[in-house]
């Protein structure tokens, strides 16, 4: 999602203020940005900390600021710079992390970002894209710079099926129909699940949905999903992420409070590192069952 | 700042301080609050940029934002600040918090308090106007205890880099931190040449005498297109006889008796 973004921020160049800052990172993708932006493409070298800071500093003279970084550099590294200097003044900087869950895979866990959107959704005013194919990194890019709030972008591998073609970019879509247990995904990850899914019988595949925006509120949760929820009373969520501060919490939450119970409530998660042995993203989800073997296993279903 | 800034006359200007640090004393004292030794040796420097130094466009960081009683008063001569909001310093319900809080006063721009946040910050801002061909200048006020957080290093190398001539950096030198003298802790002696050594200009002056303060930041830049950084030699607690160089004056308010003898040594100093 990479090509996808420096195109869709290439977009954006009309905007007078524009101004757009890495961590030293893009190599063999954002070159054309830095082409089209020149002056207001700005390397900050490595040195996160005072890139936010940087960019709180250009906000609070107005300028749209927009920080990219390898995911955990761009949010941990400097999580302190973004509570204070962006949070807590809600300037509206965006931060682009590349590589969210185990997109690093071998690189090691300190490449990962299992933690992000959990960490940063508990800052004030902050919300989190997640795309789940390339498609979707334009129009998310066009939604985040038109709020005039903190925002961080998630970025994946797309893992889009060939001859599949997903559905308009939205906060939730419906992604496949099935007669089997509603499923919600978040994440590039879906593209391996619906791969196998699209090959099912319709009537035992489950119905999959994809949240894209966080945090997860009531008001955004399409009825159709609901009313599903609430006569199956089962559900199953699905993210390559921590399960503190995760989509699965905060639907639980979400489903609790506005009165909703399941008797069952399936969670598949980053589970970190239980071997304590590393490898390639495919390997990680496999550790931590999210892979789509084990994914459907976890729902029932037989491939 | 909608003023300009006005002529320095060096027995006026010793009049507004002393009429600051009065009322500075007494805001801590109602309030029970200390940090007083790192508000009385920047109070002069604060009073100086405000009311002589800084026109329309121009911004002020504070970055040592535990100072921020010290800001405070300066809007009050400034006539910003009201009597009835100072008395609300520390106390519930108050915008006067013990380190800045962001977005309620034109010249606080941003909230600090995590020391090595405003440096980059006022970067930030100083970048922002470059990039826009914007006049202003920014000055931003550090400690220096604050020099040993990382990222003001980081901030000194991009600010360097990027040439922010209209950036200035203040450091408030007055070799006390949190708990010990920063010699103790941390080495902080040579600051300096360390600083220089990254590239700016940097020169030191007696941060207690407003007239040669003013003469070196009236200078315009010379040898060097990047910022530059006033090294301010100055006494914690300064003007306070049992405040002066004592790190307790770091944290602790003034009792009773203590506040009794400070308005004394304030008010047989204007007598004199």
């Amino acid at each position: 999602m990479r090509n996808a973004v420096c195109q869709a921020l290439m977009t954006l160049f009309a905007h007078q203020h524009f101004v757009f800052l890495t961590g030293d990172l893009g190599f063999q993708a954002l070159e054309p940005l830095r082409a089209l932006m020149g002056e207001r493409f700005i390397n900050a070298g490595v040195a996160e900390q005072n890139m936010i800071s940087v960019a709180a500093g250009l906000a609070q003279q107005g300028m749209m600021t927009w920080v990219y970084s390898i995911a955990p550099f761009c949010y941990a590294r400097p999580f302190e710079q973004i509570r204070n200097d962006v949070c807590l003044h809600r300037f509206p900087v965006k931060l682009v992390g590349n590589g969210g869950g185990y997109g690093y895979g071998a690189m090691g866990p300190s490449h990962h970002a299992i933690e992000d959107y959990g960490a940063l959704l508990t800052l004030p005013g902050m919300q989190a894209w997640i795309p789940m194919f390339a498609t979707d990194v334009l129009p998310a890019v066009l939604q985040m710079a038109a709020v005039n709030t903190p925002a961080y972008l998630r970025l994946g591998r797309c893992e889009c099926p060939n001859h599949y073609t997903p559905p308009p970019f939205a906060p939730w879509r419906h992604l496949l129909s099935g007669g089997g247990l509603p499923v919600v995904v978040t994440g590039p990850l879906v593209g391996s699940l619906l791969a196998t899914c699209l090959t099912m019988d319709v009537a035992v595949r489950p119905d999959i949905w994809g949240v894209t925006l966080l945090p997860v509120t009531a008001p955004t949760i399409p009825q159709a999903l609901l009313a599903q929820i609430g006569q199956q009373r089962r559900l199953c969520v699905v993210e390559e992420h921590v399960l503190h501060g995760g989509v699965g919490h905060m639907l639980a939450h979400t489903l609790l409070t506005s009165g909703i119970a399941v008797d069952t409530f399936h969670h598949a998660y980053a589970r970190g590192y239980p071997s304590a042995t590393y490898g390639s993203q495919q390997f990680h989800r496999r550790e931590s069952g999210l892979d789509t073997p084990a994914l459907l296993q976890l729902m029932g279903i037989s491939p | 700042m909608e003023r300009s800034p006005l002529e320095f006359e060096p027995g006026a200007f010793a009049d507004l301080h002393q009429r600051a640090a009065r009322r500075l004393l007494n805001m801590h004292y109602h309030s029970r609050i200390g940090h007083i030794g790192g508000n009385l040796s920047c109070l002069q420097t604060m009073l100086l940029l405000h009311h002589h130094i800084m026109e329309k466009d121009d911004v002020f960081v504070l970055s040592k934002g535990h100072a921020i009683g010290a800001l405070y008063i300066t809007l009050w001569t400034l006539g910003e600040i009201d009597d009835a909001a100072l008395t609300t310093f520390h106390a519930d319900g108050t915008r006067l918090a013990g380190h800045p809080v962001a977005q309620w006063h034109p010249r606080i721009p941003v909230a600090t308090g995590s020391l090595g946040h405003g440096l980059p910050m006022a970067i930030g801002m100083t970048l922002a106007k470059k990039l826009r061909c914007e006049p202003g200048r920014i000055f931003c006020l550090t400690s220096d205890g604050e020099w040993q957080e990382g990222s003001n290093w980081e901030a000194l190398i991009f600010a360097n880099h990027h040439q922010l001539e209209r950036l200035t950096i203040l450091v408030d030198q007055n070799g006390w931190q949190g708990f010990g003298s920063t010699s103790e802790v941390a080495s902080m002696a040579n600051l300096a040449p360390r600083l220089a050594a990254f590239g700016p200009r940097v020169t030191t002056v007696n941060g207690h005498d407003p007239q040669a303060m003013l003469q070196e930041i009236s200078l315009p830049p010379q040898d060097n297109p990047g910022p530059r950084i006033l090294m301010l030699e100055t006494i914690k607690g300064y003007g306070i006889s049992f405040m002066e160089n004592r790190l307790d004056s770091h944290y602790l308010p003034l009792d009773q008796a203590g506040w009794k003898q400070a308005m004394r040594e304030l008010a047989s100093r204007e007598a004199s």
